[in-house]
């Protein structure tokens, strides 16, 4: 009964979230079509802000993986190429209180390091490299 | 519907794993160490940290500027005059207008009071008695700030703890509140207490103070840190310690 009233919530949740009416589906950013295996070992490097830091991918040779996300097993089987893009462009977009740092974006930055200012987390092709690899991510 | 039905499995399977809330009991960062580093903490002989607290004590003794006076020259002993001070700092000097922490109180005495020398933030005889200053006190509780002079500054603190800071914009409540319990990288956050105060770091390999401590935060989420000893980071400092009353001082803490 609790599991569901909490689905319930959560639904509500990604009802509002799932679609913002201000932002449609985002494209590629760059010409070159993401590299999948170069965007495992960017997302392997923990050197680089890596997504392991915070989320769980089952299967990768690292073992400090972190908890503050969802796991991203399956993840290509519940959002779409472009919903992947966008949350790690800026997943503010779908909730702006998230604790996902945003990896493409400028906005909104407070105090940034003068060795990282006026830059983004990952370049437009990192993105994409990472996204092609996120969409590999299928399966149970 | 449509956009909402594949997404369900996702939702059941996860569940943040330990949202924390508000006004629990606080937990000491002693709590989230591996017992090796505990058991280092809990003896006395094999706490790094005794070397610092040993050079304080010296220090003590050692007179500083033209009169040749040491502090214990007018607060006699240590263990009584000390005794308690580590757990109402930071401290609103009304006379002087001036929010102290240990540091900069020992700075003051020493370059204003003693006419000694203006011994930077970071001086190894700054940390040293503070950490000395700090060992008087422990096992004691932290004291909520109940100056009302202070308000303020805690509120400062507030707004600190709660911005979002840096090129990965997390502020310091986004973990160590959220997410306290929850691992980053292979490490469960702690609730980013400062009871423990100065510690002993090994990722540093020796001891460090508080606002070393929150540097090394605010680089991690590559944000420009406020000085050591600035306005912003004894505020910062007030507000924890409210955050963390009731915690018992362990100065010289050592943590991970």
């Amino acid at each position: 009964m609790i599991k569901a009233s909490l689905c319930g919530v959560l639904l509500a949740v990604v009802a509002v979230y799932s679609a913002p009416a201000h932002a449609g589906p985002m494209g590629r950013l760059t010409d070159m079509p993401g590299d999948a295996r170069r965007g495992q070992a960017i997302l392997s490097d923990m050197s680089r802000a890596s997504c392991l830091i915070c989320h769980e991918i089952e299967g990768l040779d690292e073992k400090d993986q972190g908890q503050i996300g969802p796991p991203l097993r399956g993840i290509a089987n519940v959002l779409s190429e472009a919903e992947l893009r966008q949350r790690v462009v800026d997943a503010r977009v779908m909730n702006p209180d998230t604790i996902m740092p945003p990896y493409f974006s400028l906005d909104n930055l407070f105090r940034v390091a003068e060795d990282h200012r006026g830059k983004t987390i990952y370049s437009a092709q990192d993105v994409e490299d990472v996204v092609a690899y996120l969409k590999t991510l299928k399966g149970k | 519907m449509k956009l909402i039905g594949p997404l369900l499995p996702l939702l059941l399977v996860w569940s943040p794993p330990a949202m924390s809330q508000a006004n629990e009991t606080p937990r000491s960062g002693y709590e989230f160490m591996e017992a090796a580093t505990q058991a280092l903490q809990d003896d006395d002989f094999l706490n790094p940290g005794f070397f610092l607290v040993d050079e304080g004590e010296r220090l003590w003794s050692k007179p500083f500027g033209p009169e040749g006076k040491s502090c214990g020259d007018c607060h006699k002993s240590i263990a009584d005059s000390m005794r308690g001070v580590a757990a109402r700092y930071p401290s609103f000097d009304a006379e002087l207008d001036r929010l102290f922490n240990l540091e900069t109180r020992l700075q003051y005495e020493i370059s204003e009071r003693m006419g000694g020398p203006s011994l930077p933030y970071d001086a190894p005889e700054i940390l040293a008695l503070t950490a000395a200053v700090s060992l008087q006190s422990r096992g004691m509780p932290v004291i909520a700030p109940a100056d009302p002079a202070l308000e303020p500054f805690v509120e400062i603190g507030e707004q600190i703890y709660a911005q979002r800071h840096g090129q990965l914009n997390l502020s310091c409540r986004q973990c160590h509140v959220d997410n306290s319990g929850n691992r980053l990288r292979g490490d469960i956050i702690s609730e980013g207490h400062i009871n423990a105060f100065p510690i002993y770091r090994l990722l540093w390999s020796e001891p460090g103070s508080r606002h070393r401590m929150f540097e090394w935060c605010m680089q991690s989420v590559r944000a420009e840190p406020y000085a050591r000893g600035s306005q912003e980071f004894i505020a910062l400092e007030l507000y924890l310690a409210s955050r963390g009353a009731g915690l018992l001082i362990e100065a010289p803490g050592v943590r991970r």
